[in-house]
């Protein structure tokens, strides 16, 4: 058997530290002052404003009319990673649940049309998009923020995939004792791909939370901007400031990582196994 | 052919339930079918309502008016607008910006791409030949992908700050004065190490989960064959992860190209007059700022003819690696 020598250890510490050293230092210094930041620069070394800075973040009133707190923000990132998330669960459920279990005429032209959704992320199409948002009256909405990011395909493939591999007795069996499609649907195939609706909830989530250009052209109004919008306008007040908040953009940077970090993390079996198994 | 055995079996039990005469299907469609699938005249349409009219309303009404918009000059004042044929595009491919944008984002997604995939390997590889801690390594890694581009940004420009970036400080030291953000060739920089920063993880899971899945007898075989560990690495475990790498091949350029734009836009500051940006940041600064809607249209159009391209690119592969299987 192979034994791990000095060296591979050496280059997995040295990689490891090269990647989440950044993060540390983000956190450490988002404890300190933004003056004794500006001074001594980042710190790695624990500060005493943490509850200070995480508190003004949080409920401070910012933001030009004044009316955005960060908490406001963190609610805001959280209705879009959720209804994101729960969106493309059920969108994508049912049609692929549409396309593997039934047969009718439109079948294959139904697939390709959803199937082509997979070649335009929506940064190519992007101002169009927006255009057709304002034509329909939806900016500043969250229906606007969250029902354009639910155009694309990935969900149902990856519910494509999980149906074609359940065994075909089981529908077989379901039909023998009297099952419609109804049933079959919420109380058998449902049930049973529990585990892959919760790996697809904790990619959809995570990708709805880190949505950075969509929520920034959608919301104008503050009291829709979600954290990462709050990144963007916390950088625009820097301009031209003489001792920047240093502090406060750190600490929401920490916020805006903290929910995503923590269920991946938690949930990494599950994670891996959606993201690695499915293959897109 | 590897999909002939998923083919349906038709006769049989299937043709005493009445499926039998509809169950023969050519081999492409048949990989889509299950043998047994319930008829029904409304049902079916009824699921995918809600997913097709996302996608008519929120996908094909904007890329159909993407293409049709980069023939025309909209008024700038709202008053109509005047068809231009091709100008919009040619307008943009012979300016000088936009080739020394598309030249950057070249660069940029080259780099990125290879430096992200070859450490993300070698870490891969690293991390399966320890059997302990590797699960930690797992759970460190993990937690970076999971972090926003912008985050990433913002904590990338912080490191490399003018007055309190240790990066900068510390390269000070041998004489190399960055200043991110106003040179250009320093963003550049920083902008390469945030982006790959970002995207090692990610390589890191699937190579990783790629050589888990690298049979233990064939390891073993590798081990009596090939005594010198490098060898073995590429003449019998780099060859079982080419489709993996394939893939992660195109999901870096992917990457690169477009998911870098919360880096890219946190980055320059709104400033991006002497920074370096990509072809998407461009796109949007153009539509968005410029209100150049022609112009930011054709340069959709020609990003969007980029994907497809690579998507046709990722489809061949796919097809190859139903052969190795």
């Amino acid at each position: 058997m192979y034994r791990a020598k000095f060296s591979d250890h050496l280059i997995l510490i040295l990689g490891s530290l090269f990647l989440c050293m950044p993060v540390v230092v983000a956190f450490m210094t988002s404890t300190h002052t933004a003056a004794d930041i500006h001074s001594n620069g980042l710190s790695l070394a624990w500060g005493d404003n943490f509850i200070a800075t995480y508190e003004k973040v949080l409920t401070q009133k910012g933001g030009f009319t004044g009316d955005i707190t960060g908490a406001r923000m963190v609610m805001n990132s959280l209705i879009l990673g959720i209804g994101f998330a729960v969106g493309k669960i059920v969108l994508s459920m049912m049609a692929a649940y549409a396309i593997v279990y039934f047969r009718f005429p439109m079948a294959t032209l139904s697939f390709w049309v959803i199937f082509t959704t997979l070649l335009l992320p929506l940064e190519v199409r992007i101002m169009p998009s927006y255009q057709v948002m304002s034509d329909l009256g939806l900016l500043n909405t969250y229906t606007g923020l969250i029902v354009p990011l639910l155009a694309s395909a990935t969900g149902t493939f990856y519910f494509r995939q999980f149906f074609k591999s359940v065994p075909e007795e089981l529908l077989e069996a379901a039909r023998i004792d009297g099952a419609g499609p109804f049933k079959f649907f919420i109380d058998i195939l449902v049930p049973i791909s529990r585990t892959m609706i919760a790996a697809i909830f904790i990619i959809m989530f995570v990708y709805g939370w880190n949505q950075y250009l969509w929520p920034m052209m959608m919301t104008t109004d503050e009291s829709f901007f979600t954290l990462m919008r709050g990144i963007k306008s916390i950088l625009q007040v820097w301009v031209g400031s003489n001792i920047p908040d240093y502090n406060e953009a750190f600490a929401l940077a920490v916020l805006a990582m903290l929910p995503p970090v923590a269920i991946v993390v938690i949930f990494q079996s599950w994670f891996i196994k959606g993201l690695t198994e499915s293959d897109k | 052919m590897a999909y002939t055995t998923l083919q349906p079996q038709a006769g049989g039990f299937l043709s005493r339930l009445g499926f039998g005469n509809k169950a023969r299907k050519k081999p492409a469609a048949a990989e889509e079918m299950k043998r047994v699938q319930f008829t029904s005249p409304v049902l079916p349409y009824l699921f995918l309502f809600p997913q097709l009219a996302v996608i008519i309303i929120f996908f094909y009404w904007p890329s159909v008016q993407a293409l049709s918009s980069s023939f025309y000059i909209e008024d700038p004042f709202g008053f109509g607008s005047t068809f231009v044929g091709l100008s919009n595009y040619t307008d943009v491919i012979f300016s000088s910006e936009y080739q020394s944008i598309a030249l950057f984002t070249a660069v940029f997604t080259l780099l990125v791409t290879f430096l992200s995939l070859s450490i993300g390997l070698l870490l891969a590889v690293k991390a399966d030949r320890i059997i302990r801690g590797a699960s930690t390594y797992k759970t460190l890694l993990i937690a970076i992908y999971a972090i926003a581009a912008p985050v990433s940004g913002l904590i990338g420009m912080m490191i490399f700050d003018q007055h309190v970036g240790p990066f900068v400080k510390m390269m000070s030291f041998f004489g190399w004065h960055m200043q991110v953000g106003l040179n250009y060739y320093d963003t550049a920089f920083a902008m390469t190490v945030v982006a790959v920063w970002k995207q090692i993880p990610y390589n890191f899971i699937f190579f990783l989960s790629g050589l888990q899945n690298v049979p233990v007898s064939v390891r073993e075989a590798a081990m009596i064959d090939c005594r010198s560990g490098l060898r073995r690495f590429w003449t019998v475990i780099l060859p079982l992860l080419a489709p993996t790498a394939f893939f992660l091949l195109t999901i870096n350029v992917t990457y690169a190209l477009f998911d870098t734009f919360g880096i890219i836009d946190v980055m320059v500051k709104d400033k991006p007059a002497n920074n370096p940006v990509t072809l998407v940041y461009k796109v949007y600064a153009d539509g968005f700022r410029g209100n150049d809607i022609g112009g930011s249209s054709a340069q959709s159009v020609i990003l969007m003819i980029v994907v497809f391209v690579l998507t046709i690119f990722q489809f061949r592969f796919i097809e190859r690696r139903v052969h190795y299987n």
